[in-house]
C-alpha cells in the first residue's frame, strides 16, 4: 500500500512547524498528547470571532443564526465522521475526559449498583480508570483489569474469564496512548454485549489514525478529542447510542439543557442539549469541523499508511542506539515509540531532547499502572504525525547519540 | 561565604560556557560528583515526587546551622539540586528561610524550576524554605 501525500506541502500547511526552538528547527514529535493545527483550522477560529460570534440556539439575530448554524453543521460532520446513525448522538464535550466522566456519572450512577462489575485495561489513561474507581466507591462496584503481555497486547482470553453476568460496564481503550497498542474492539464490545454489558471505547489516540464506524464497532459510548485530531483544544465529543443518552439523567445543570423551568421542578431539554449545559465552546466547535475536513481531504488510510512508514523507519533506526529498548511491541500498532534507554533517567533524555529542538513526552504518560506492569517509571515516548519525516528522525537519532555520549 | 556569594560564585561558573553543550555537561558533573543520599533517608516523607524524576530532601540541624542532603533518580535534577543544597545548605534556619535564589534564572535555568509538575525542584526549594521556617519558629519557641 502507499500514499499519494505530498508531505512537503502539507507542512506549509501547519504554520508552527516553522518555530526555531534552542536556535534549532522545531522537530515535534508529542503528537500523542496534542497535534499541530493547519492554517485552515486557525482560519477558522479567527474568522468565527472575526465575523459571526453570538451566542447560539437562542437568538434571533443574523449573528446567532450564523452561529447556530455553524455549530450544528459540526456535529453533522462528527457525526458523519463517525458514522453515527443520528446527529443527536453525538454530544459536543470539553474532551474525552469529560465523555467518560460524563457517561461513568449519568449512566453509572443510574444503572449500576453493589456488586456490580466494571473492566477496564492495564493500559488505560488514568482518565478511564479514575472516574470509574470514583463510581465503584460511591456505589460499592468492583473495578476488574484486563492483563496484558510483555508486548503490550491485552490478553483475551482472560478478558473472556473476567465477562460474567456481574459485568456491567466494560470502558478500554481503542488505542494505547504509551504503548501505540491497537486494541481489538470489536470483539471487545461483542463479547461484553454477549453478557448484557454496555461498553464505552475512550478513542482518544485513535481518532486521528484509525477510521471509526460506530454502527460497525456497535459501541455504546465513543469519547475523544478534537486536538488530538489536528482540531482545537478543548473539545471533545462522545457519542452514545440514542436510547441509551435518553434513558440517562442530565450530568450538568444549567442553561441550554432544560424545556421549562419552575422552582417546583425542571423539564429537561431533548438530546443532544439535554447535556451540553451552558454556552458551548461554540469557536472551538465550528473548527472542529474544519480539522476533519483536512483530515478527510488528506484522507485517513494515506495518512495511516505514511504515519506507519514512519514508525517502521523509526523502529529500524532506533536500533543503533545501544541499550534502548521498545516499551510496546505490539503487532497492531499506530505511530507511538515508546522507549527506555539502560542507565539513563527519561526525564533527562527529554531535556537534552529539547535542548537540541526535538520535542517528545518522557514521563509515566498518565498510564502509571502500565508503567508499574512494565517495572519502570517512565518512558520516552516520539510519536509521529501526517507532517513529520524522516529527515526528522534522524536528527532524533542524532539527538538520542549526542544524550548518550553526554551521560555516558 | 554567604548564601549570596556561593550563588555569585555559581553564576561566574556557568559565565564560562558559551553553548548549551557545556552547561549541562557541567550539571550532568555536578551530579555524578554529588554524594548520593543513604538509603535510610530515601522515606516516603522525604520524597518530593513530580510527574517525572523523584527528589529526595533530607533536613537536619547541626549546631545551629541547617543541613540538607538530597538525591534524584535523574541525573540532571540531581545536578541541580546539588547547586539548590550548595546555596542553601550548612546557613541558620532565619537565613535559608528568607533566602532569595536567584541564580537559576541568571544562568538560563529559571524554566527547571518552573515545570513544578515535571521535576519537583520548584516544589524541594519551597520545601527547604519550609524548613527554614519551621526550625526558625522551633528556634525562638524553645
Amino acid at each position: 500500500m502507499s500514499h499519494n501525500l505530498d508531505i512537503a506541502s502539507i507542512r506549509n500547511d501547519f504554520p508552527i512547524l516553522n518555530e526555531v526552538v534552542n536556535g534549532k528547527q522545531l522537530v515535534y514529535f508529542d503528537n500523542a498528547a496534542t497535534t499541530q493545527k493547519p492554517r485552515l483550522v486557525l482560519d477558522a477560529l479567527a474568522g468565527y470571532y472575526e465575523h459571526y460570534n453570538a451566542n447560539i440556539h437562542r437568538g434571533i439575530h443574523h449573528l446567532a443564526e450564523k452561529a447556530t448554524s455553524a455549530f450544528e453543521l459540526s456535529r453533522k460532520r462528527l457525526q458523519a465522521f463517525l458514522n453515527a446513525a443520528h446527529s443527536e448522538e453525538i454530544i459536543f464535550t470539553y474532551g474525552t475526559t469529560d465523555g467518560i466522566n460524563l457517561v461513568a456519572s449519568s449512566y453509572g450512577r443510574k444503572f449500576l449498583k453493589e456488586g456490580d462489575e466494571v473492566i477496564i485495561s492495564t493500559m488505560e489513561h488514568h482518565s478511564n480508570i479514575v472516574p470509574w474507581q470514583m463510581l465503584c466507591e460511591e456505589k460499592g462496584c468492583i473495578l476488574k483489569v484486563i492483563p496484558i503481555n510483555d508486548e503490550g497486547e491485552l490478553l483475551m482470553d482472560e478478558y473472556e474469564k473476567l465477562l460474567t453476568e456481574r459485568t456491567k460496564f466494560v470502558s478500554v481503550v481503542h488505542v494505547s496512548n504509551a504503548l501505540g497498542t491497537i486494541n481489538p474492539i470489536k470483539e471487545i464490545i461483542a463479547k461484553a454485549h454477549a453478557v448484557g454489558a454496555k461498553v464505552l471505547i475512550d478513542g482518544a489516540q485513535a481518532s486521528s489514525h484509525i477510521e471509526i464506524d460506530v454502527q460497525d464497532l456497535d459501541c455504546d459510548f465513543y469519547s475523544l478529542s478534537l486536538h488530538k485530531i489536528y482540531g482545537p483544544t478543548g473539545m471533545g465529543i462522545l457519542y452514545g447510542k440514542r436510547d441509551l443518552l435518553n434513558e440517562m439523567p442530565p450530568y450538568r445543570g444549567g442553561g441550554e439543557m432544560i424545556k421549562e423551568v419552575t422552582f417546583a421542578k425542571t423539564t429537561y431539554n431533548e438530546l443532544p442539549y439535554k447535556f451540553e449545559a451552558g454556552t458551548p465552546n461554540i469557536a472551538d466547535v465550528v473548527a472542529a469541523k474544519f480539522a476533519l475536513d483536512y483530515v478527510d481531504a488528506l484522507g485517513k488510510p494515506n495518512i495511516a499508511t505514511y504515519e506507519n512508514e514512519l514508525l517502521a523507519y523509526a523502529t529500524e533506526a532506533v536500533k543503533e542506539i545501544e541499550g534502548l529498548r521498545i516499551i510496546g511491541q505490539a503487532k497492531e500498532k499506530v505511530s507511538v515509540l515508546s522507549f527506555v534507554i539502560d542507565g539513563i533517567h527519561h526525564q533527562d533524555i527529554g531535556v537534552l531532547l529539547d535542548q537540541q529542538g526535538i520535542a517528545v513526552r518522557t514521563g509515566h504518560h498518565c498510564t502509571q499502572p502500565l508503567m508499574n506492569r512494565f517495572n519502570i517509571t517512565g518512558t520516552s515516548r516520539a510519536s509521529f504525525a501526517v507532517y513529520n519525516t524522516t529527515e526528522e528522525i534522524d536528527k532524533l537519532i542524532q539527538g538520542l547519540h549526542k544524550v548518550k555520549r553526554m551521560l555516558g | 561565604m554567604t548564601i549570596n556569594e556561593t550563588q555569585d560564585e555559581l553564576i561566574s561558573d556557568f559565565e564560562l560556557f558559551d553553548d548549551w553543550e557545556s552547561k549541562y555537561e557541567f550539571i550532568i558533573d555536578l551530579g555524578k560528583q554529588f554524594p548520593p543520599l543513604e538509603e535510610q533517608y530515601k522515606t516516603e516523607d522525604n520524597i518530593i515526587k513530580g510527574c517525572q524524576s523523584r527528589v529526595w530532601l533530607n533536613a537536619y540541624m547541626d549546631g545551629g546551622l541547617l543541613k540538607f542532603e538530597a538525591d534524584s533518580d535523574a541525573i540532571i535534577v540531581r545536578g541541580l539540586v546539588s547547586m539548590l543544597v550548595k546555596v542553601l545548605s550548612g546557613h541558620t534556619p532565619e537565613e535559608i528561610a528568607k533566602a532569595d535564589v536567584y541564580f537559576m534564572e541568571k544562568v538560563g535555568l529559571h524554566q527547571h524550576l518552573a515545570q513544578t509538575r515535571s521535576n519537583g525542584l520548584a516544589a524541594m526549594l519551597k520545601q527547604m524554605k519550609a524548613y527554614g521556617f519551621a526550625y526558625q519558629a522551633k528556634s525562638v519557641n524553645a
